[in-house]
């Protein structure tokens, strides 16, 4: 492929090829219309709707069993709906079976056929579709250079390693020119470092090809670092669908809130729009309750720590703080993170700068303060 | 000047070199022993069988002529039907019965195991029972209720000695189960299935392109245990009147004990190096091509 630019993404990374020579999807409009499946009494999809517009990346988030990789499995065809409807561009394709559904999958497994070689795996959907062995060859060659495995087309799975084997594994799935990519989870297998190299090629992949992309994940820092929207799920359904910045900004309720990022559920008493929460007002996001005994879900981030030598534990009736006692801290790079229990035993987390955590001494008394960033309000456990 | 003192030895070490020899020696010879005891128990009936396909039992004369006979046992079939032609009938129905015991239980076991894995894992335990009950039935007591299913098969098909395929591949069924399953519990049978159905193959090719090369060996298993049981069968082929090799060998054994002999010696080999055949056919060329990882 000499037409296509070749770069290197880093240390111990293999040379990647652009979408240059490979032909650009046009994305599809997916829709799933209140899809139903149960698995015995357990509900994995319970009225779910989902619409993915053409080369959007959708994730699909949530904890295990909440149903995210039984919706991508239903999409695909491998699991049949109880009921509902799945349209691909307005085409009801619920009853068409998954040979002919035209989806390029990535499983979470390990699934390149250990008999063939990385091109014949890459050649293997070609060879369904009819294309002659030159072609087949080229197109193949093109896909493997585009996730940077030309030098590796010869291998068996077994010679590679996980990384390269998913990244031949999207290659194939890539290669059949699919209407939709599906990544069930595609990265979990994988250590550290690989998984962040592989998330970000994918979505370069994805970007420059514009597919229509269903990506299902239990990781909510790989769902926010790729996905153009994601969908939160728990008990079957889409809690909430929104931009990364929105979901964590503004989540609808309580089970988002706590499932993407961190946060503390304070007791406050909201009236007006806000809420005060250790004697101080915090501005309430909208859907929280207006008035009356709430629970605030408030971010680690809005917390600030003021170490002050005059700190006594208990409310500062000047400034309105709290102080309380460092039980904890830890280090995490640029940023960190400090324990700090109340009189009243509530654990309150606050993250800050790396260096202000490294003067925190466990035992230490600091203020507590809340920035004035609009939190969720859910009511009170047992209300 | 400058003085060493020496570490003190390791633990291991310090054990006599003379000592860790002598213990190697003996284990050498120990496996040494258990090893021709092996090949004795194995290798005395085989050359006692070749000592007297090749020396006359009365005359004490060498002769090869019990060799020459089975070599050209299709001509002497026409001159003598008597002794060489039941043998040489035996040995072809054989033939056939081995082809096509095979055949059906690749057909009908292969697809079954795959589908009960992918589709219907709770049947797993029921279709391991059936196949492996079989194995708990005396082919004694298996012929007395074999005995009224073949007058229909009989009555429907013919009495051919080849419809025995379909009692064969039952005997088979407990073996080729094992070698099979362990085959395709060795791979990740339901992520391949269903990524080539999403790159657009269908049932056909999955079993055919995916899952049949990956258990390959199992297959292979399976077929040389099933030419093993189908060679050497003799009670149901008795009881049932059908003739096959080992009844040919039976009956020839009563007028020419050297030929019986011989030709279940040549059985034997046949068998082997059909087997080694079979194994050449089975070895994965990727092994020796994919070791430079």
């Amino acid at each position: 492929m000499s037409a296509a630019r070749m770069e290197t993404a880093g240390a111990g990374t293999a040379a990647i090829g652009t979408v240059a020579s490979v032909a650009p999807a046009h994305g599809v409009l997916v829709e799933l219309r209140d899809l139903r499946r149960s698995f015995g009494t357990v509900r994995a999809l319970d009225g779910m709707d989902l619409t993915i517009n053409p080369g959007e990346l959708v994730v699909l988030l949530g904890p295990s069993g909440c149903g995210k990789t039984t919706a991508l499995r239903v999409l695909a065809g491998l699991e049949d709906a109880d009921s509902g409807r799945i349209t691909v561009d307005g085409r009801d394709i619920s009853s068409v079976p998954t040979s002919k559904r035209d989806m390029g999958m990535v499983f979470q497994a390990y699934s390149l056929f250990p008999h063939m070689t990385a091109l014949q795996n890459v050649e293997f959907g070609l060879t369904l579709r009819g294309k002659g062995s030159a072609e087949r060859r080229r197109i193949a060659g093109n896909y493997l250079e585009l996730v940077g495995l030309s030098e590796q087309a010869g291998r068996y799975a077994r010679q590679l390693s996980g990384g390269q084997q998913q990244r031949v594994a999207l290659a194939r799935a890539l290669a059949i020119e699919p209407k939709v990519l599906l990544l069930d989870e595609p990265l979990s297998a994988l250590d550290a470092k690989v998984r962040v190299q592989l998330r970000d090629e994918i979505r370069r992949i994805q970007l420059e090809l514009g597919i229509t992309t269903l990506f299902v994940t239990h990781d909510q820092e790989e769902a926010l670092a790729v996905a153009d929207r994601v969908g939160v799920m728990w008990e079957g359904r889409i809690q909430q669908i929104a931009s990364p910045a929105e979901l964590y900004t503004a989540p609808v309720n309580k089970f988002v809130a706590e499932f993407v990022g961190l946060s503390n559920p304070l007791p406050g008493t909201a009236s007006e729009g806000a809420a005060t929460v250790l004697g101080q007002r915090v501005p309430l996001l909208p859907g929280s309750p207006q008035s009356g005994s709430v629970t605030v879900l408030v971010r680690p981030e809005a917390v600030t720590l003021v170490p002050g030598p005059d700190s006594a534990v208990g409310t500062d009736a000047r400034s309105g703080s709290v102080a309380g006692t460092i039980v904890g801290t830890s280090f995490l790079g640029a940023t960190g993170r400090a324990q700090v229990r109340l009189t009243d035993g509530t654990l309150i987390i606050a993250q800050i700068a790396s260096a202000e955590v490294a003067v925190l001494r466990v035992g230490e008394t600091v203020d507590i303060r809340l920035e004035q960033v609009p939190a969720l309000a859910v009511a009170p456990r047992g209300a | 000047m400058t003085t060493s003192v020496a570490a003190p030895p390791p633990r291991d070490a310090a054990r006599p070199q003379q000592l860790r020899r002598t213990m190697r020696r003996k284990q050498t010879t120990i496996r040494w022993i258990v090893i021709a005891v092996i090949m004795a128990f194995f290798l005395i009936p085989l050359l006692s069988m070749l000592y007297f396909s090749l020396r006359f039992p009365l005359s004490g004369k060498w002769t090869g002529q019990a060799w020459s006979n089975v070599i050209h046992m299709g001509s002497l079939a026409a001159s003598d039907p008597a002794d060489y032609g039941q043998l040489w009938t035996g040995l072809k129905n054989s033939a056939v019965l081995v082809v096509l015991t095979v055949v059906i239980m690749v057909v009908l076991l292969v697809p079954t195991m795959t589908w009960v894995r992918l589709r219907v894992k709770w049947l797993s335990r029921t279709v391991e029972f059936i196949c492996l009950l079989p194995l708990t039935i005396p082919a004694i007591v298996l012929v007395v209720g074999l005995g009224p299913v073949y007058r229909i098969v009989s009555n429907v098909l013919s009495t051919n000695t080849i419809w025995l395929c379909f009692v064969y591949v039952v005997l088979v069924l407990p073996f080729a189960y094992r070698a099979l399953d362990a085959g395709l519990a060795a791979i990740d049978l339901t992520t391949l299935s269903e990524a080539a159905r999403s790159l657009g193959a269908h049932w056909f090719r999955v079993m055919w392109q995916i899952v049949l090369p990956n258990i390959r060996s199992a297959v292979v298993s399976a077929c040389f245990i099933s030419v093993a049981l189908v060679l050497g069968e003799f009670t149901i082929a008795q009881l049932l009147a059908r003739d096959n090799l080992q009844t040919g060998i039976f009956l020839v054994s009563q007028s020419d004990g050297q030929l019986a002999v011989t030709m279940s010696l040549a059985a034997l080999i046949l068998a082997f190096v059909l087997l080694m055949v079979l194994s050449l056919f089975s070895g994965d060329g990727r092994r020796t091509k994919g070791a430079s990882t």
